[in-house]
């Protein structure tokens, strides 16, 4: 069940924008399918990040995938809680397991994220 | 573990299962005219004609001369234990196992390197081992540049010339740069890294520096003032990597005292035999904010399903056959004998064992330089050593020569490496360790003043 008020990528991060300020995060999906997460690497605080590139690691037991910037911006915040308790990304993957805040520099390219259904179907399809 | 060789029944039938008909079919993808065509080679010989053959061109190795010769790589007495357990069929591989849990006692060798590793240079993490010095130090660099995303690094004049070839081998390809620190001239400071001149470097912000990276003892045998370095690349964001002659350790200040980042050494002192090319031994160690980005294995304690201790390859996500491109280095191997070469050598020596043998090796050095001193060749430069230091001996490349002819291997005369500088013109750079004995300094002194007084030819 995916939450219905958020955008979503086909590499499987969530967005959550409010105003100019995005909070990102990958999908229980993603982190179901990576199993228990181990390690987060997030970008510094200050980053400018470009839409659709490799800004970060997700280290799980069995593999290891990059965290794609879901959209450009600049990184205001990252989830510190992360660094000790990785597997709150398992456990709460839309809340307690965000990842980073993002000031978006252009709202165009929230329109160009997938909305819930469409998400759904990309998952149900996988 | 059971091994035989293929028979052609077995052959016949792994070909039969995948439906092919020959091995030669297996190979059909490449164009004729890559494969090796028959290859052009003497007849064989019989075993003890090999044997002969090998003999007279080892006997080509001048292993009678008395040596002066460290510059990387040194001379000291190896307890028999070494080998004796080196040479046991259960250890006897360079490689680290590929089915590596199943190998609980190769890991725990890894890991007792590790952990002595940890103690000697006083960083938390070390790597099961790299190749050599060189490449231990070049990798330490590129590591400097993935964690701080900055692209250049600065790296002291005085680190060994074929640690710095390595390093800009390594940089070219990921398009990074390297630049010198120059050493200052003359004074008391003289032949040691420029501290002047590394924080002008350091200044440059359009350029900002990932690491900094020098060896103490340096290349010519001084020591650096490591914390003051340290202290410099902190303040404008770099870390500092420290190069590192492991016996030195026992005695000197560790990396982690003096507050370096990353540690990188050749392990050769540590019970692995002089030989030309090596194999030798990359140590490489780090703080643990660094862990995730060191290259190469790392072997961790834990504990399995029982309770039991055990030992794993740990944090394999930064290795190159699960990160592909995206891996810390394309290191995936490690020189695991050489690893425990140095840890049986440093369990057979101990903490006091390892302090005697660095503490002989300045002594014996002191000696070797009152000796060459009195024979007319005063040392080069004026700051502190340990065991290695150059001295002034006019024509030293001829002077060296005529010394091989009398039995002694007078060091190294600098500019062979590090041609076209004027202040190493006249350089030969010697060494002393425990196993140089008074007799060796006399003889090596008595043939200096002879040559240096134009006496016999």
């Amino acid at each position: 069940m995916v939450p219905q008020d958020l955008r979503y990528t086909k590499e499987h991060e969530w967005v959550r924008v409010v105003g100019d300020m995005a909070t990102v995060g990958i999908t229980d999906y993603a982190a179901e399918q990576l199993g228990d997460i181990v390690f987060v690497e997030l970008p510094e605080i200050g980053r400018a990040v470009v839409q659709a590139t490799a800004i970060g690691v997700i280290e799980s037991v069995k593999a290891v995938s990059d965290l794609f910037a879901p959209i450009g911006g600049e990184v205001v915040e990252s989830n510190s809680e992360l660094s000790t308790q990785p597997e709150l990304v398992n456990s709460d993957p839309f809340g307690k397991g965000w990842m980073l805040r993002v000031k978006v520099d252009d709202a165009d390219q929230v329109g160009g994220l997938l909305d819930a259904a469409a998400y759904e179907a990309l998952i149900a399809e996988a | 573990m059971a091994y035989g060789p293929h028979t052609t029944e077995d052959r016949a039938r792994m070909l039969a299962a995948i439906g092919v008909d020959s091995i030669d079919a297996l190979f059909a993808d490449i164009p004729s005219s890559l494969r090796s065509s028959k290859l052009n080679l003497p007849p064989p010989e019989s075993e003890s004609e090999l044997s002969v053959r090998l003999e007279t061109m080892a006997g080509r190795n001048r292993v009678d001369l008395i040596s002066f010769l460290g510059a990387g790589a040194y001379r000291h007495f190896t307890p028999a234990v070494v080998d004796q357990l080196l040479l046991r069929g259960e250890f006897y591989t360079a490689y680290t196992p590929y089915q590596p849990e199943i190998s609980q006692g190769t890991l725990q060798t890894i890991y007792e390197y590790q952990s002595m590793m940890a103690e000697l240079t006083g960083l938390d993490v070390v790597s099961a081992s790299h190749y050599d010095g060189a490449t231990a130090t070049a990798e330490a660099a590129l590591m400097t540049c993935r964690a701080t995303h900055r692209e250049r690094v600065l790296v002291s004049h005085s680190v060994h010339p074929h640690y710095r070839e390595t390093i800009q081998t390594y940089f070219a390809g990921a398009a990074l740069a390297a630049d010198e620190i120059p050493l200052v001239a003359g004074g008391p400071a003289d032949g040691t890294t420029d501290l002047a001149a590394l924080e002008r470097l350091l200044a440059d912000t359009d350029r900002p520096v990932a690491g900094v990276v020098v060896a103490n003892p340096s290349f010519l045998g001084l020591l650096e003032p490591m914390a003051e370095i340290g202290k410099l690349a902190h303040a404008s964001g770099a870390l500092f990597v420290a190069v590192v002659e492991p016996v030195s350790l026992a005695v000197l200040a560790t990396p982690g005292e003096y507050g370096a980042d990353i540690a990188a050494g050749d392990g050769q002192p540590l019970g692995i035999p002089l030989s030309y090319g090596g194999p030798y031994l990359g140590i490489l160690a780090c703080r643990d904010a660094l862990v995730r980005g060191i290259p190469g294995r790392l072997v961790g304690m834990t504990t399995d399903v029982d309770g039991r201790r055990a030992f794993v390859m740990t944090l394999r996500a930064r290795e190159q056959d699960i990160r592909r491109e995206k891996a810390a280095s394309n290191i995936c191997t490690n020189q695991a004998l050489c690893a425990l070469a140095a840890s049986i050598y440093l369990g057979a020596m101990g903490p006091h064992g390892l302090r005697d043998v660095a503490a002989l090796g300045a002594a014996r050095a002191a000696e070797l330089e009152a000796a060459l001193a009195a024979a007319g060749a005063p040392r080069l430069h004026p700051g502190p050593y340990l065991n290695e230091f150059t001295v002034r001996v006019p024509d030293a490349a001829s002077v060296h020569a005529r010394l091989i002819g009398r039995g002694i291997l007078a060091g190294l005369p600098v500019a062979r490496i590090m041609p076209g500088e004027p202040s190493l013109a006249d350089a030969l750079l010697v060494c002393a360790t425990e196993i140089t004995t008074s007799a060796e300094i006399a003889a090596f002194g008595a043939a200096l003043h002879e040559e240096l007084a134009g006496g016999v030819r």
